[in-house]
């Protein structure tokens, strides 16, 4: 109910994007990004979609260790529970 | 692959684009699937078919203990796997992958 407020003003849903995690993340469709997993594994890629789960489909995605790309993994789609965070490269 | 550019909606439309082809599972666990994606549900649950298992084992040689472990694989082959979806970490179609 309260996504349907904040829907109801399409005026201010640019400033309350910002102010939401989850709007942080539809701000950063498209964009470059930097995915950890719980695991330590890093993941570098474009950042194609993320759902509710913080399930997130990456394209040009590499896996990173240790700073090195061991893998190019083309599309690759992280199931959410593993992420520990998603950060948006700069340019 | 064709549409690299179309934004999906949600990340599991990219699994959906595997059915029937050749994907890779990331396990927990340090394990991987290769195999033909017939079905997954939004837990991840997955039934693969052909599938080979690949398990990566640090090999201790406890005579030098500065040099990192060697790891060892261990393959298995199935016919017909259901995965639940709790172990999954990362699914890609198997085409577009270099290692």
């Amino acid at each position: 109910m309260a996504d349907e407020i904040r829907n109801g003003t399409p005026g201010e849903e640019a400033q309350n994007d910002s102010r939401d995690p989850s709007g942080f993340l539809s701000e950063i469709i498209g964009a470059p990004v930097t995915v950890k997993l719980n695991s330590g594994i890093i993941y570098k890629g474009d950042l194609q979609s993320v759902d509710g789960y913080m399930n997130i489909a990456l394209e040009r995605c590499k896996e990173i260790a240790e700073g090195k790309v061991v893998r190019n993994w083309g599309d690759a789609f992280v199931r959410g529970n593993n992420v520990t965070y998603i950060c948006a490269d700069s340019a | 692959m064709e549409e690299k550019e179309e934004t999906h909606a949600e990340p599991l439309d990219l699994v959906r684009l595997c059915i029937d082809e050749t994907v890779i599972v990331k396990l927990r666990g340090d394990r991987e699937l290769k195999g033909r994606l017939h079905a997954y549900d939004s837990h991840c649950n997955l039934v693969l078919g052909d599938v080979e298992e690949t398990i990566y084992v640090a090999e201790d040689e406890d005579e030098d203990e500065d040099k990192p472990p060697t790891v060892k694989t261990v393959k298995k082959q199935s016919e017909m796997l259901f995965v639940r979806g709790d172990s999954v970490v990362l699914i890609a179609p198997f085409a577009g992958t270099t290692q």
